[in-house]
């Protein structure tokens, strides 16, 4: 019961988890959000997938104090992120630009899906017809008969 | 038309097995990022040197087509494209600069006594403010700049005997043409 | 010279499995039984083989043979025991040798539990996955040999990353292997079906046990290395987008896919060359997933060293294999005829709903993964794809699919009542919505997208406990009859319940991360560091050695209000043969909740300490195995041991199984 409390209790103060050391962070809160915020999409250039804030390399480290410093000399968020990409290229964006080289990425996961929606509905659609139209003959007398017999003799 | 459909996957995945062949092609290299800063100029930087004779600056450089050599002591790489460096110097006669990068002076004097000191000047940069301008995400790095102070080309991680025949020679022959 | 024997084995097994794959695929074709039994006895025959160079490799580790390169290349004399042996697949040609061990097992398997399977069928099965043998064989014999020599044999070898030396390395790999190598029996089965030109509900009720097998190894799988990375790496992240990650990911997606199209197939005879399809797909994902790992296309944390030719070697591998049963597929396809009908509202619509968004899921998981890949290899932009892009992508898609997963098992077959089945659902809504109202109240109106994540997870969790108490007719007759009806409940019904909520405790142990806290403090031998109404006393450091590393060790005592509950007993341990230095991480749960803390760098006597509490974080492992374990209850169901079944028996269990 005090675990779930505790839990309960706990969700007010929450924020995202980070390598980020003590000596690094702003004495402005608002400045140190913008920074961790940033930082979350730049990537960690010598690690896998991580972004800056997360990792605990040397040159992640950099490249935060690097943020932080370009903040507190006035950058806005677009000119800090400018900033370093211009050093380390596109591929420090962790959230590739929407631009044409990445139309296919980024607008292909929706364009997929509604096309694989529609194409069920239509498959779904044109089997029912086909099943209408090919609906078997109606049976003949004889058959009839020979139905009849059948159903009577598994009943017994 | 029907079975058109179930041709789909096989010509999807033909196209993905082109795209694999592609990248398996050697000269492809997904490990090394491209530099942002080609065909830039290069930043400027002011550096104490190692060793004295003045500082290493990048107007210091001007004029001539010079490779600025990013390496520490603890870097264990620098160590393997030590004698290509030393080739280059003394057979080439390249002018060559280091870059000291977050080292501490007396461990880069040791190492560059030990194994020789190929630069002409080397400079310091204990917390690596001139890498993070250059872009440098690693050591060692080798950036080749013309005599305009344009960053023409980047070499990620040591240098070795093929990269220099097949390109970085040619391209300071080219630079160097009058 | 045991080594050799080894050797000499694998070589005999690459000969056998070349007998396996043509002589019972000729024999079914001729209708030649002695042919066609070749395959069990070559399958269980190349097991042994197998095994025994498994065992030889593991020999040459265990006594630390230097003379074998790999041993050289991996091991050391200190390396402790547990690590001698699982070290053995912690590299490129022993992870290999896992791999085929993983196939021939499967392939044994099959041959001894598969009797009821009609002859010329099984020959093909077994002829298939021969020949997935035979091209995996040839690939260490030729590029990835793990018993070549090396003649003077060092004094001592280069030792196991560091990073590498965890139990998680003894569970992990086996697992994964297990489910990506148990698909190459369902795609067998598949290929089998599409040569013999059938697919009736009988190849469905053998194929669905395969899928589920593999699907249960693959969920533990992925689960141990998200798991792993979580109380490895030092900040508590579990998942990453990874190359390798979502190269484990996909076929689970295609896999789960799978399992639900094949129920279709076998209750109501349609979406039969869909099915086909998945099957060879997910496999096909798992020789990707292999190709992208080994070849150095991608720079990842798990990718093995890369040598081109081995690269090459496994794009061929892909083409023949992948390339020549999607030949055969388009070929062969139009040919199996469809079967019941079914209006869109309906259970077998909700699961066409399901595998439309868990193979479009895949296929944005493999966008987003390739993408890089495809646009540097052609001379674009390198670019990085992670964590933002699959949030907006991948995430919407799951939404409607975990909507799905509540209604869906309530629809009736052929045509559902999907308004009936919402109203007897009334009782998930109340209990969703009151979740989340209380959920709100202690968050004031923050982490909205996190309490939509949670509301889905209890309406996943209530529907799949109102279906359960809709089918034992809970609350609606006598509590005996309901208590019958509940113990004579078919396994598979369980074990679809069970899966089903663990799905929804993993959802809310993911959308749960949000609200993690964390603090980071350099704190002075003494000091405290406040958490989440804890107090993190740092007593002080000891130096501990192990066998292969020195740490430093901090003792920490956890308090609450003052009083001492417990002690965490975080690690930095410095390996000396390689010059690294590892963290490990103490983690404190109460299943609830995990306190998780890390220990930083030194600084003048004083100490980084990372303090995180992450509530609700432990679910997201136990939903996993919950869901392992509901496959597994599924699989030990009588019907899938007794096969087809007949009679009045028979009867009975299918009329219980279709849930009237």
């Amino acid at each position: 019961m005090k675990g779930i409390l505790a839990v309960l209790t706990v969700v007010l103060l929450s924020s995202a988890a980070s390598a980020v050391t003590p000596q690094e962070k702003l004495a402005d809160p608002a400045l140190e959000a913008r920074a961790e915020s940033i930082g979350e999409n730049l990537r960690c250039l010598v690690c896998q997938n991580e972004s800056i804030e997360e990792s605990n390399a040397d040159l992640a480290h950099d490249i935060r104090v690097l943020l932080r410093q370009r903040l507190v000399a006035g950058d806005t968020n677009a000119q800090a992120i400018q900033y370093i990409v211009n050093r380390y290229g596109q591929f420090v964006l962790l959230r590739p630009p929407v631009e044409p080289a990445t139309y296919v990425l980024w607008y292909g996961p929706g364009i997929l899906l509604v096309v694989a929606a529609l194409s069920t509905l239509i498959w779904l659609r044109r089997r029912a017809r086909t099943d209408l139209a090919t609906a078997p003959s109606p049976l003949t007398e004889a058959e009839q008969q020979r139905l009849d017999h059948l159903l009577r003799e598994t009943e017994s | 038309m029907r079975k058109l459909f179930y041709l789909l996957p096989l010509l999807a995945f033909m196209a993905l097995v082109g795209w694999f062949a592609l990248a398996l092609r050697p000269s492809y290299n997904p490990q090394i990022l491209p530099s942002a800063m080609i065909n830039k100029p290069a930043p400027s930087f002011d550096l104490a040197p190692l060793n004295g004779g003045g500082n290493l600056s990048l107007a210091g450089l001007k004029g001539q087509v010079a490779l600025v050599n990013f390496f520490a002591s603890w870097c264990v790489p620098c160590r393997e494209e030590h004698p290509i460096l030393m080739h280059l110097v003394e057979q080439e006669h390249v002018p060559l600069y280091g870059i000291d990068y977050k080292d501490r002076p007396e461990d880069a004097r040791r190492i560059l006594a030990q194994l020789g000191d190929p630069y002409r000047l080397v400079g310091m940069d204990p917390d690596g403010v001139t890498g993070l301008d250059f872009g440098v995400y690693g050591v060692p790095e080798t950036y080749v700049i013309d005599k305009t102070g344009t960053i023409r080309k980047r070499f990620v991680g040591p240098l070795t005997a093929e990269a220099l025949r097949n390109e970085l020679l040619p391209l300071l022959k080219l630079l160097n043409a009058p | 010279m045991i080594v050799e024997a080894g050797h000499f084995a694998l070589i005999l097994a690459l000969f056998v499995a070349i007998a396996q794959s043509v002589l019972p695929l000729v024999g079914a074709a001729r209708r030649n039984v002695g042919w066609m039994a070749v395959g069990r006895s070559a399958a269980l025959t190349q097991f042994a083989l197998i095994a025994t160079a498994m065992a030889a490799l593991m020999y040459a580790y265990i006594t630390s043979d230097f003379t074998v390169l790999n041993v050289v290349q991996n091991s050391h004399t200190d390396k402790p025991l547990l690590y001698q042996i699982t070290g053995v697949w912690g590299n490129h040609e022993g992870s290999m040798i896992l791999w085929v061990f993983m196939l021939s097992l499967c392939g044994a398997l099959v041959a001894l539990f598969c009797d009821n399977l009609p002859a010329e069928l099984r020959a093909r099965v077994l002829a298939v996955q021969g020949m997935v043998g035979v091209g995996f064989l040839l690939f260490i014999l030729l590029t990835s040999d793990p018993f070549i020599r090396v003649f003077p044999p060092p004094p001592n070898g280069e030792g196991l990353n560091p990073v590498l030396q965890d139990p998680g390395l003894a569970f992990h790999p086996p697992f994964l292997y297990l489910g990506y190598v148990g698909f190459s029996v369902s795609f067998a089965f598949a290929v089998a079906a599409l040569i013999e030109g059938r697919v009736d509900p009988a190849w469905a009720r053998w194929v669905r046990p395969w899928a589920l097998f593999s699907w249960c190894a693959l969920t533990i799988g992925i689960a141990m290395g998200s798991w792993w990375a979580y109380y490895t790496l030092g900040w508590g992240g579990w998942w990453y987008w990874d190359p390798v990650e979502n190269a484990s990911f996909m076929p689970w997606l295609v896999g789960t896919a799978l399992i639900h199209s094949s129920i279709v197939v076998e209750k109501r005879d349609t979406l039969k060359s869909w099915t086909v399809l998945l099957a060879i797909l997910a496999f096909a994902l798992s020789l990707v997933g292999t190709f992208l790992v080994r070849s150095g296309v991608l720079t990842s944390v798990h990718a093995f060293a890369s040598d081109p030719r081995r690269g090459v070697f496994i794009l061929l591998l892909l083409i023949v294999v992948i390339g020549g049963s999607l030949m055969l597929y388009a070929i062969r396809a139009p040919n199996l005829k469809g079967g019941g009908l079914f209006a869109p509202i309906s259970r077998e619509g909700a699961l066409v709903l399901n595998n439309v968004l868990l193979v479009c899921g895949c296929a944005t998981v493999f966008l987003g993964t390739l993408y890089p890949l495809f646009l540097d290899a052609i001379g674009g932009p390198k670019l990085s794809v992670g964590f933002p892009f699959f949030n907006r992508t991948f995430v919407p898609m799951m939404v409607p699919l975990l909507l799905a997963v509540g209604a869906g098992p309530l629809l009736a077959w052929k045509r559902g009542d999907l308004a009936g089945a919402l109203q007897r659902l009334w009782a998930a809504f109340a209990v969703a919505l009151v979740v989340i109202a209380g959920c709100l109240v202690v968050t004031q109106g923050t982490h909205v997208l996190s309490l939509l994540g949670i509301a889905l997870a209890v309406w996943v969790f209530a529907g799949a406990a109102v279906e359960w108490a809709e089918r034992v007719r809970l609350f609606r007759g006598a509590f005996a009859d309901s208590l019958t009806r509940a113990l004579h409940l078919p396994r598979a019904a369980y074990g679809m319940t069970l899966a089903h909520m663990g799905v929804a405790v993993t959802v809310a142990g993911i959308a749960a991360s949000s609200f993690a806290v964390e603090n980071i403090q350099l704190v002075k031998i003494g000091g405290d560091i406040p958490i989440a109404g804890y107090t993190l006393h740092l007593a002080r450091i000891e130096k501990v050695p192990g066998e292969n590393f020195t740490a430093d060790q901090a003792i920490i005592e956890v308090r609450r209000d003052g009083v001492q509950i417990g002690a965490m007993y975080p690690e930095r341990r410095f390996f000396p043969l390689q010059q690294q230095t590892t963290a490990e991480t103490a983690i404190r749960t109460n299943f609830l909740a995990d306190l998780y803390v890390a220990l930083g760098d030194p600084d003048h006597g004083a100490w980084t300490v990372r303090a995180y509490y992450k509530p609700l974080v432990p679910w997201i492992w136990i939903g996993a195995v919950i869901m392992a374990f509901g496959g597994m209850v599924s699989l030990s169901d009588r019907r899938w041991r007794v096969g087809v079944a007949t009679g009045a028996r028979g009867r009975m269990l299918a009329q219980a199984a279709s849930g009237d």
